[in-house]
């Protein structure tokens, strides 16, 4: 490789460096502090067995998880709708589909085989060694 | 020695696995050895090493690893389709006494062995071969996003392809079927190496695969030339586009689930045994999340072929490219909610079934919007039947059967009847030789001229297109016959003698086919032998549209003198049309990645941790690993990856062209 | 971006090609993101399994019986805590400045090993007690779960450290920080999937 074309090739390597995603200081703490206390609600709501019945601490630590990934995804991985043209976000959205239709699907099909194809209840399968 | 010591440094390694009581094996054993040793000896004589690594094996250029898998593909067809014979051959003769010639333990692995291998061995290099070489060069780039990984991902499928040739002559293959169902792929029913082999050459293979996807979308997403929005793409680059989305998308789902049967396996936990809570089904579940996409991941590649060669064929524009564009993402998005499909007869009650069997029939409307697109871009073209039009028109008609026979199996009672019968192998095998195979022989007689400068002898190419076409419905005809008779897949011997005849015919199928299979061959000696008469010197022997016949044939290692500017769908016919001049001055270097041997290293490294966990050697699995990581370390530090073409090479290059072009005219 | 890349300016419309040199747009960032993304489906995977079989227990201890919170909220913090020292380490690596880098990377990569040895503590304690992952399906995905994640984190401070190394020979250029953003990636998308672990496989384990 010529010194020259090094060079060239040098400069090149600088000048891309624009388009990707920062985070400011700013954005960090709002987001550590944000997750700090998103992690805590749950834990308290549990330990603390604060909400009257179990179904309800399940889905508001699930929906607390939620938005907890929302904020990591906004101030820790810098996700929005510019960063490289959108296709970050694009692949982001489809793997979310994907992923709902893994693990829903699989739930669906399988609780489905269960109840037709065990005479058993649940109850009576955890029991069995 | 101790047996202790034998054992820690062996592992389940014995003289036992070597099968020197099977002949069969023996004899292809000594072929396969015979035939090596030529191959060594004659490199060496000619002292063909150094040029081989260094041009060849240690390459990142995009279009010699797409050749290289091509070939990859090509060897692992006959050892898979030998697997096709023996199989056809046992069935056509194993009726009431007569037990035929494979004991049932040996004729169960061959049959995983075939569809093993021809899926991931055949039609997936196949597919990421004609990517690798095309997609680059269609879209006007000079080489892929990560040049090294590519050669990496190329060296992984080959590690898995290694490993399961291994299981020929080391140990067994797995006798599981092509999928590794548990209970019966779980250790307490397999506790032998058949399906160690198995789950670590998929592994290795699928490392490959995954990345190979992931590079081929961010080369199509970033590196397209100026001009070229999504819209202005060729359709064998979108249908690339959407397969690749599809590896990325469900090959680690595969990578999963094996890893849980491997931790079945190795670690005795619970996901898919009998007991302790575990669940089989979860594991069928599971795998066709990604089979099912997995199809489609090999059959978009080769509408796209159908879709280049139409329209080239035809001298036309595509018919509807918008319509084929949206036919291709939606199958991509459907793709992935039909899995169950493949076992409505688990016991899923009537809402999941007919869930599933209605999103399979929708499915198949896209799929017959792009054959009234190829019947409609033909509809007053000025058709030119070469070899690759045949293998199109071929295809149609072909596979228009096979995604019937798809629809009808896809009605969940009609399935109860047919569910792992022989119909449901002549459905599977009527869409993936009419679709696949006949797409990857097409693509190969079309981007032939492209890749190495002439075309390929078009007498043995009709040959080898119409045994493979009688082949095909001789062999599979009687498939549908028997499996509407009731006969279940994957039987080594029968009772009823009155069935015999169909296999008999079945098995003169698959002669014809090998038939197809040898004239391609022989076309490819052919071609070499007349290279001179069949060369090609303007690059563009078909009349092409698109911008790889923009370029010399073969292309040289930049691809493009100068980046191509698109303006049009189909830029090398629109460039054709308004008087591109070839430019022959002004040449600057080009930047280009270098060749570096770290993918031959890591894959081969990763290759001998696959064979000693099968073999439960444990401290090489240890060393083998550590060496794995060090050496990915290490190669972080290499930070010379790319070198500069100088301006006077280029010249060169170019100005032999010009030479070569004068002399034409 | 790629849509302006994409673009054709009046002057190159009557052109062929481009007479300068063309170089595409990186794309490393983009392409580690998708593989972030299949890595996500292995995860999806793993969760399906556990939801599925996780309430499997075979007379065996369930989550309630055998999870220890308090470990998992330390555990959680101290990968929460990582998080934002990576951050810091970014902050300082577009500021260029190589010595708060290396502290802030050590820092992370320090909280990473705390990680570990809570996690293989959990672990032995739980397999010490019986409870391990052969004994039942749910432990069996619970214990591939988490200890996926955990090899995760495993090759994450390998990484850390390669790219520590590294950054002490190299400085900061365009390649450094573009591998220090993959890794940043990286260690922020684990922190993404351990909020779905502590929810869905601890929080909800311990609900009766």
């Amino acid at each position: 490789m010529s010194a020259a074309s090094h060079d060239a090739h040098h400069a090149h390597e600088e000048h891309e460096d624009h388009g990707e995603a920062h985070g400011s200081l700013k954005d960090y703490v709002i987001g550590f502090v944000l997750a700090v206390i998103l992690t805590a609600i749950p834990f308290w709501l549990v330990m603390g067995n604060v909400l009257p019945n179990a179904q309800m601490t399940a889905v508001a630590v699930m929906g607390l998880a939620v938005i907890q990934v929302l904020v990591h995804m906004i101030y820790f991985l810098h996700m929005n709708s510019r960063s490289e043209g959108g296709w970050t976000l694009l692949a982001l959205m489809f793997t979310l589909i994907l992923v709902i239709i893994t693990l829903s699907g699989s739930l669906w099909v399988m609780h489905n085989l269960n109840t037709h194809m065990m005479p058993t209840t649940a109850h009576d399968m955890q029991q069995m060694p | 020695m101790s047996p202790d010591l034998v054992k820690f440094i062996f592992g389940r390694l014995t003289w036992d696995a070597i099968p020197l009581h099977e002949p069969i094996l023996l004899v292809t054993f000594g072929m396969v050895a015979l035939g090596g040793l030529t191959v060594l000896a004659l490199l060496t004589r000619y002292k063909l090493w150094g040029y081989l690594w260094r041009e060849w094996l240690t390459s990142v250029d995009h279009k010699k690893i797409g050749v290289m898998y091509i070939i990859l593909a090509i060897v692992m067809l006959l050892r898979g389709f030998a697997d096709a014979l023996m199989m056809r051959a046992q069935q056509a003769m194993a009726f009431g006494e007569a037990a035929g010639y494979l004991p049932p333990h040996h004729y169960d692995q061959i049959f995983t062995a075939h569809g093993v291998i021809m899926i991931f061995f055949v039609a997936m290099p196949l597919v990421t071969g004609l990517m690798n070489l095309v997609v680059p060069m269609q879209i006007g780039a000079r080489d892929v996003a990560f040049p090294f990984l590519n050669n990496f991902s190329f060296w992984m499928t080959v590690g898995g392809a290694v490993l399961v040739m291994a299981s020929l002559f080391v140990g067994e293959f797995a006798r599981t079927g092509w999928l590794a169902y548990p209970p019966l792929s779980n250790i307490a029913y397999s506790p032998g190496v058949g399906v160690d082999y198995y789950i670590w050459a998929l592994q290795v293979a699928g490392v490959g695969t995954t990345l190979s996807g992931i590079n081929l979308v961010v080369t199509i997403i970033k590196m397209r030339a100026p001009g070229m929005s999504l819209m202005k793409m060729p359709v064998f680059t979108w249908t690339s586009l959407c397969t690749n989305v599809l590896i990325v998308a469900t090959f680690p789902i595969l990578t999963a689930t094996l890893a849980l049967l491997t931790a079945d396996r190795y670690l005795l936990t619970n996901f898919f045994t009998n007991d302790f809570g575990g669940n089989p089904m979860m594991y069928v579940n599971l795998i066709w999340i990604w089979g099912h996409p997995e199809v489609y991941i090999l059959i978009l590649p080769a509408f796209g072929v159908f879709s280049e060669v139409v329209s080239t064929f035809c001298g036309k524009r595509l018919f509807g490219y918008s319509s084929m564009v949206y036919a291709t993402v939606v199958i991509t998005i459907l793709s992935y909610i039909v899995w169950l499909h493949h076992f409505f007869t688990m016991g899923s009650g009537a809402s999941v079934n007919s869930f599933f069997g209605i999103t399979t029939m929708i499915i198949s409307i896209p799929t017959g919007a792009k054959i009234f697109n190829w019947l409609f871009t033909m509809y007053r073209g000025r058709i030119r039947f070469e070899v690759p039009m045949m293998w199109t028109v071929g295809f149609m008609v072909t596979f228009v059967i096979g995604g019937m026979t798809g629809v009808l199996l896809a009605v969940p009672p009609a399935d109860f009847v047919l569910h792992n019968s022989l119909f449901l192998i002549a459905h599977f095998h009527n869409v993936i030789i009419g679709g696949v195979v006949f797409g990857m022989f097409a693509g190969i007689v079309y981007w032939f001229p492209k890749a190495f400068g002439f075309k390929l002898d078009p007498f043995w190419g009709k040959v080898s297109f119409w045994c493979w076409l009688v082949g095909f419905w001789v062999a599979f005809t009687p498939l549908y016959v028997l499996g509407l008779m009731g006969v279940t897949r994957r039987v080594s011997q029968f009772e009823d003698q009155s069935l015999q005849i169909w296999f008999v015919i079945a098995a003169c199928g698959a002669v014809i086919i090998l038939c197809g299979i040898v004239a391609f061959l022989v076309q490819i000696v052919v071609s070499i032998m007349n290279r001179e008469a069949l060369r090609d010197e303007t690059g563009d022997p078909w009349n092409g549209r698109t911008l790889e016949w923009s370029t010399s044939s073969p292309p040289p290692a930049y691809n493009f003198a100068f980046t191509p500017v698109v303006n049009e769908l189909d830029a090398w016919w629109d460039m054709k049309q308004r008087g591109y001049q070839r430019p022959t001055s002004g040449f600057i270097p080009i930047h280009m990645p270098a060749n570096t041997g770290a993918g031959v290293v890591l894959a081969g490294i990763s290759t001998l941790l696959g064979f000693a966990l099968i073999w439960h050697i444990w401290w090489l699995s240890a060393v083998a690993f550590i060496a794995l990581v060090a050496s990915a370390i290490a190669h972080t530090f290499n930070f010379k990856r790319d070198y500069y073409i100088p301006a006077e090479e280029v010249v060169r290059v170019e100005d032999a062209r010009t030479e070569a072009l004068r002399s034409l005219t | 971006m790629a849509s302006q890349a994409h673009a054709l300016t009046e002057a190159d419309k009557n052109r062929f090609y481009l007479t300068k040199e063309h170089h595409p747009e990186n794309g490393t960032l983009l392409g580690f993101w998708i593989y972030l993304m299949s890595d996500c489906l292995i995860f999806a995977v793993l969760f399906a399994c556990y939801a599925v079989l996780g309430r499997n227990y075979a007379a065996g201890p369930s989550g309630a019986d055998l999870f220890d919170l308090q470990l998992v909220a330390i555990n959680t913090g101290l990968l929460l805590l990582s998080s934002i020292t990576y951050g810091f380490a970014m902050i300082s690596a577009q500021a260029k400045k190589v010595k708060p880098v290396l502290i802030w990377l050590g820092i992370t990569g320090l909280l990473g090993l705390g990680f570990l040895s809570l996690e293989l503590y959990e672990f032995h304690h739980l397999i010490q007690e019986g409870a391990g992952p052969q004994r039942s399906a749910f432990l069996s995905s619970f214990f591939v779960l988490v200890g996926t994640h955990g090899l995760h984190v495993t090759f994450g401070i390998i990484w850390l450290v390669t790219l520590m190394v590294q950054v002490a020979q190299r400085g900061l250029g365009a390649e450094m920080k573009r591998r220090l953003m993959c890794l940043s990636m990286f260690w922020h998308f684990l922190d993404v999937i351990w909020i779905g672990v502590f929810s869905f496989v601890y929080l909800l384990g311990v609900l009766k």
